[in-house]
C-alpha cells in the first residue's frame, strides 16, 4: 500500500466519478451522428457550430462553478449579460468609441455588479438566493430603461469580429471559452484562493477559524461570476450583432445546469472544471442534435429538460455504485 | 432458551479491509450488555449487521432461537430490533406524537392520520414510563435527553424486545443520564434486552449486566461486569497495559508570553484575566456554560471582545480575527471538530495546509509538492490512520480526524496553543497519542491551553489550573493543590447567584419538582447500595490522587445545564449527594487508570 498506490486510486476514481456523463455525452454524439440526415451532425462546419454554441453558456457555467463551490448561487447573471450586452452594443457604435472600450467597460460594469451581490452577501449577510433574485429583476429593468425598451444595433464591423473570427480555423468564441476554462481551473487548483473558496463552501466556519477571511473570498467570487457574465455580454452582441434588453434570459438556469450536471455540488465545496465543460458541451449538444433533427423548439425544451433529469441520475448511479 | 439474540461468526469485509473477524455475540432477554472497544474496533459495523443496514459476508444470526436474516432496518424493527443513535435526528417541527409515530401512522379511514389514537397510544407510553412530556410538545422544545427518551418511547411503542443504544449519554447532563438509567431499569424489569455502547467505564460499571469486548474486528472477550476491573477491560480494549494515562513529565517553566486581561465577551465572558508561560500547560475548568470556549473565542478574534487587552511578550496585540491571531502565532484547536475544525468532504492534505496556506504557496500559488511532503510528514509524526493524504477526512474516526485538526494547526508553528476539549469522543488510545503530543508541545517551549470537561485529563495535564464559573474567574489551583473537591466547588462560585434566572426556565411545576427530586434520591440510595461491592473493588486500586481527583466534569456540568430544564435537580441536596456519589465511581474507574 505503497503511496504511488493512493495516488493512483484517486485519479482512477475520478475518472470513474465522471464516466456517468461521459458515458451519457460520447452515446449521444455517436447516436446523433448516425440518425442526423446525411450525418450532419458530425460535419465540421456543425461542430464549430456547437463550439460556438458552447461558450456562452461554458464561460457562464464556469463562474457558477466558483459560485457553487463556494455554497452559493447567482440567477443574476442572465441579467447582467442583458445589461452589457445593451451597454457594449451602444458602447460599439460605429464611429464611436474605441473598440477596447466596448469591450472592457462592459466586462467592468459587470463585475461590479457582481462585487454589490457578494457585498451583499457576505457583509450584508442576505441569502445569496434572495440577494441575486432581487438584482436579477433590478438589472434586467436597468437593461430595458438605458436601451430604452428596443435593441440597439448599428454596431461596428470590428466589434462584430469579436465573436466571428477564426484563428487557425477554430471560432474565436470557442478560444475565449478555452481560455476561461483554463485561467478559471488554475485559479481553483493551483491558488490559495481557490483553495479557500473550496474552504468555506465545505465548511465556512472553520475556514473561518483557520484564517480564512471568508466575506472576501465571497466577495470575489461573485465579483468573477459578474466579471464573466459581463464578457458574456459583450459576446452577445457581437455575435449577435445588437444589444438586446432581454439577452441573456435564462441563461443562469443552462448555467446552474451545465454546473449540475457535470457533478458540481448544490450544498458547495465540491466540483471540477472538467465537469462544468462536460456538461456545458452536453447542453449544446443536445439543443444542436434536437436542431438538425428537425425537433419543434417546445418539443426541444422538454427533451432538454428530461435529458437533463436522467444524465444526473446516471452519473448519481454510477457514483453509488462505486461506493 | 437462554438468549433472545445470539450472533455467531459473523464476518465482514470492506474492500482493502477485513473490519469482523468472526465476532460472537449473545444477549439474554432483561439484561443490558455493554459493547466495548476503541473507534474502529467494529462495534458499529457488528450493529449496523444486527440493524440490516449491512450485510454480513458470514455468521448465522439467531432471534428467539430462530435463525434470522435481516435484510433492513424496517425489518429489524418488525423484529423487534431498535437502535437509538447516538446523534438523534427528531423532525424539529414534529410533535413528539407524530415523532413517535413517524413512518407509521395510524390510519382512520383510508387517508387521514388519526392524531386522536396516536396521541393518546402516545401519553399513555409516556405515562408507563413516568415521564412527563405532552404529546403535542414540539421536539424543537426538547432536550437532547428528552429527545432520547422520546426514542426509547417510539422503541417500546413498536415492541422491541431488543434496543442498541448507540453512546446514548455523549450529550446529555448528568441528572439527565440517571433519568436514562432510570428507564433502562424499568426496561431490564420487563425483559428487553439492551445493547450498550459507550467509551464512558463509570456508566458500564454502573448500568451493565455483561460487557463484550471487540478489538481490530475481533472478539476478545465476553464477562460479567462483577467480574472485570476497569484495568482488564481498558487492556481488553486496547490490547496493551496503559500504565500511564498521562504522561506528565516536568517541563521548565519559563516567561509569560501570553497574558488576557479582563476580557469582556457578549454576556458568557465577563471580565477574566490571566496569564501564560512559556512550556506550561494551564487548564481551564469549569462547568458546561461557564464560559470557557467562549472566552478562547474571544482571545482568537472568532468572536468580538467586548472589552479587554491581549498582551503577547509583554505588547498589547489587537486580535479581531482568526487571521490576525494566526499571525500572532496562536493556534486554536476547537471544540467541534466537525463543526469548527475540519472541511470533512476533503482530503486530508487539504485541511492539514489550511491554516499554514502562506507557507505552502508562493504569489498565491500552491505548491502542491511540499503540501504533499508536509501531509505525509504530519500523517507519519502523528500517526494518522488513513489510506493516504487524499483520503477524505469525514471518512476518518474521531480520533484520527482530531489529529488531522492538530496536525493543521502544528503546521502553522504557533507558540500558544489552545485546545478545547481535544480528546472529546475519541479513544483511548488516541487519547494517549493527543497527551504525550501536548507533552512534547512544552518540551519545545510552546505554551499551552487546554479546556477539558473531564477532570482527571485536565488535572493529569496541567501544571496549574484556572476554574470559570458563570463567565467569571472563580480562581486559581496550582498543581500541588489540584482536587476535584477544589475544582467543583470553584465551578460552582457565582452559580447560586443567578439561580434566579434559571428559575424561570423551569417548566415544571413545582410538585413535580419534588416528585422528581424524590425519585433521584431514591434512585441514588438504591443505587449506593448497588454499587458497594464496586466500590471496594474500587478501594483496591491504590493511588494517591486518586482519592480526591478525578471527576468528569460532566458531572457537575448537568448542575448547570439540567437547571434549565429541571432545575430541583440543583437546588436539592439530594442530587449533591448523587454527585459526590458519581465523583466517587468515576473515581475509581480513573483510579484505576492511573
Amino acid at each position: 500500500m505503497g503511496q504511488t498506490n493512493a495516488l493512483s486510486n484517486v485519479t482512477l476514481k475520478s475518472v470513474i466519478k465522471n464516466f456517468g456523463i461521459l458515458f451519457v455525452f460520447f452515446a449521444l454524439v455517436i447516436v446523433l451522428s448516425i440518425i442526423s440526415p446525411n450525418h450532419a451532425f458530425a460535419q465540421p462546419y456543425n461542430i464549430i457550430n456547437i463550439l460556438k454554441q458552447t461558450a456562452i453558456n461554458g464561460i457562464l457555467a464556469t463562474g457558477m462553478l466558483f459560485v457553487i463551490v463556494s455554497g452559493g448561487i447567482d440567477l443574476s447573471i442572465g441579467s447582467i449579460v442583458g445589461v452589457t450586452a445593451v451597454l457594449s452594443a451602444m458602447l460599439a457604435h460605429t464611429g464611436g468609441y474605441p473598440l477596447i472600450v466596448a469591450i472592457v467597460i462592459p466586462i467592468l460594469v459587470g463585475a461590479v455588479f457582481g462585487l454589490v451581490n457578494g457585498a451583499l452577501v457576505s457583509y450584508g449577510g442576505i441569502p445569496p438566493f434572495i440577494v441575486t433574485l432581487g438584482s436579477m429583476t433590478v438589472l434586467r429593468g436597468l437593461a430595458l430603461i438605458i436601451s430604452g425598451g428596443s435593441p440597439i444595433t448599428g454596431v461596428s464591423m470590428q466589434f462584430e469580429k469579436i465573436s466571428s473570427s477564426f484563428v487557425f480555423g477554430i471560432p474565436s468564441l470557442a478560444i475565449y471559452f478555452a481560455l476561461v476554462v483554463l485561467i478559471c481551473a488554475i485559479i481553483l487548483q493551483k491558488t490559495v484562493f481557490g483553495r479557500n473558496v473550496f474552504a468555506i463552501g465545505g465548511n465556512e466556519i472553520s475556514a473561518r477559524v483557520s484564517g480564512v477571511n471568508v466575506n472576501f473570498i465571497r466577495l470575489l467570487v461573485y465579483g468573477i461570476m459578474g466579471l464573466l457574465a459581463g464578457f458574456c455580454g459583450v459576446l452577445m452582441a457581437s455575435r449577435t450583432t445588437t444589444g438586446a434588453p432581454l439577452a441573456g434570459s435564462g441563461y443562469e438556469m443552462d448555467a446552474i445546469a451545465a454546473a449540475v450536471i457535470g457533478g458540481v455540488s448544490m450544498t458547495g465545496g465540491v466540483g471540477k472544471w472538467y465537469g462544468v465543460v462536460i456538461g456545458a458541451l452536453l447542453i449544446a449538444v443536445i439543443g444542436n442534435g434536437l436542431d438538425i433533427l428537425g425537433v419543434a423548439s417546445s418539443y426541444q425544451q422538454v427533451i432538454k429538460g428530461l435529458i437533463i433529469i436522467v444524465a444526473v441520475f446516471l452519473d448519481l448511479r454510477g457514483k453509488r455504485n462505486k461506493k | 432458551m437462554e438468549y433472545i439474540l445470539e450472533m455467531n461468526g459473523i464476518e465482514k469485509s470492506f474492500p482493502g479491509a477485513k473490519v469482523l473477524k468472526h465476532v460472537n455475540f449473545n444477549l439474554k432477554p432483561g439484561e443490558v450488555h455493554a459493547l466495548m472497544g476503541e473507534n474502529g474496533a467494529g462495534k458499529s459495523t457488528l450493529m449496523k449487521i444486527l440493524m440490516g443496514i449491512y450485510s454480513s459476508d458470514a455468521g448465522e444470526i439467531t432471534l428467539a432461537g430462530e435463525s434470522v436474516t435481516i435484510k433492513s432496518p424496517h425489518e429489524a424493527l418488525d423484529k423487534g430490533i431498535s437502535m437509538i443513535h447516538q446523534e438523534l435526528n427528531p423532525i424539529l417541527d414534529m410533535q413528539v406524537y407524530e415523532n413517535v409515530y413517524l413512518g407509521r401512522n395510524i390510519i382512520k379511514g383510508k387517508v387521514f392520520a388519526d392524531k386522536k389514537i396516536m396521541k393518546t397510544a402516545t401519553r399513555k407510553e409516556l405515562d408507563a414510563m413516568g415521564v412527563r412530556i405532552s404529546p403535542n410538545t414540539y421536539m424543537r422544545d426538547l432536550s437532547v435527553a428528552q429527545c432520547q427518551l422520546i426514542e426509547i418511547v417510539k422503541a417500546i411503542s413498536v415492541g422491541s424486545r431488543i434496543i442498541i443504544m448507540d453512546e446514548p449519554t455523549s450529550a446529555i447532563t448528568d441528572v439527565e443520564i440517571e433519568t436514562l438509567f432510570e428507564q433502562i431499569r424499568k426496561l431490564k424489569a420487563q425483559g428487553v434486552a439492551i445493547i450498550y455502547i459507550s467509551h464512558k467505564m463509570d456508566e458500564i460499571f454502573e448500568i451493565c449486566d455483561r460487557i463484550t469486548v471487540l478489538r481490530d474486528g475481533e472478539w476478545i472477550g465476553t464477562d460479567e461486569t462483577a467480574h472485570m476491573t476497569s484495568e482488564q477491560l481498558i487492556k481488553m480494549m486496547v490490547g496493551r497495559d496503559i500504565t500511564e494515562i498521562f504522561p506528565k513529565e516536568s517541563v521548565e517553566i519559563g516567561d509569560v508570553v501570553f497574558e488576557a486581561d479582563s476580557i469582556i465577551s457578549g454576556t458568557e465572558v465577563k471580565d477574566v484575566s490571566f496569564q501564560l508561560h512559556a512550556g506550561e500547560i494551564l487548564g481551564i475548568a469549569g462547568l458546561v456554560g461557564a464560559g470557557r470556549s467562549e472566552l478562547m473565542e474571544a482571545i482568537f478574534g472568532v468572536t468580538k471582545k467586548d472589552g479587554g487587552k491581549i498582551i503577547l511578550n509583554g505588547k498589547e496585540r489587537k486580535i479581531k480575527s482568526p487571521k490576525q491571531a494566526i499571525s500572532q502565532k496562536i493556534a486554536f484547536i476547537t471544540e467541534d471538530r466537525k463543526v469548527t475544525g475540519l472541511n470533512l468532504i476533503t482530503p486530508i492534505s487539504d485541511n492539514i495546509i489550511q491554516v499554514a496556506m502562506k507557507d505552502v504557496s508562493t504569489w498565491g500559488f500552491m505548491n502542491d509538492k511540499k503540501r504533499n511532503e508536509l501531509s505525509d510528514y504530519y500523517i507519519n509524526q502523528l500517526s494518522i490512520k488513513a489510506t493516504g493524504r487524499n483520503q477524505i477526512v469525514g471518512s476518518l474516526s474521531g480520533g484520527n480526524q482530531q489529529k488531522v485538526v492538530i496536525a493543521k494547526w502544528l503546521l502553522s508553528n504557533p507558540d500558544i496553543i489552545i485546545l478545547d476539549e481535544p480528546t472529546r469522543g475519541i479513544d483511548v488510545g488516541a487519547k494517549r497519542d493527543i497527551y504525550l503530543l501536548i507533552g512534547e508541545l512544552v518540551k519545545a517551549g510552546k505554551a499551552v491551553i487546554v479546556i477539558s470537561s473531564e477532570i482527571p485529563e485536565i488535572m493529569g495535564l496541567s501544571d496549574r489550573i484556572i476554574v470559570m464559573s458563570e463567565g467569571r474567574f472563580a480562581g486559581e489551583l496550582e498543581r500541588t493543590e489540584f482536587s476535584q473537591e477544589k475544582i467543583l466547588t470553584l465551578a460552582a462560585n457565582y452559580i447560586d447567584a443567578s439561580g434566579g434566572v434559571s428559575l424561570d426556565n423551569s417548566n415544571l411545576d413545582s410538585g413535580e419538582r419534588t416528585d422528581r427530586a424524590d425519585r433521584a434520591d431514591r434512585a441514588d440510595r438504591a443505587e449506593r447500595t448497588d454499587n458497594a461491592d464496586r466500590t471496594d473493588r474500587a478501594e483496591r486500586t491504590d493511588n494517591a490522587e486518586r482519592t480526591d481527583n478525578a471527576d468528569r466534569t460532566d458531572n457537575a456540568d448537568s448542575t448547570d445545564r439540567a437547571d434549565r430544564t429541571d432545575r430541583a435537580d440543583r437546588t436539592d441536596n439530594a442530587d449533591r449527594a448523587d454527585r459526590t456519589d458519581n465523583a466517587d465511581r468515576t473515581d475509581r474507574i480513573n483510579g484505576g487508570v492511573n
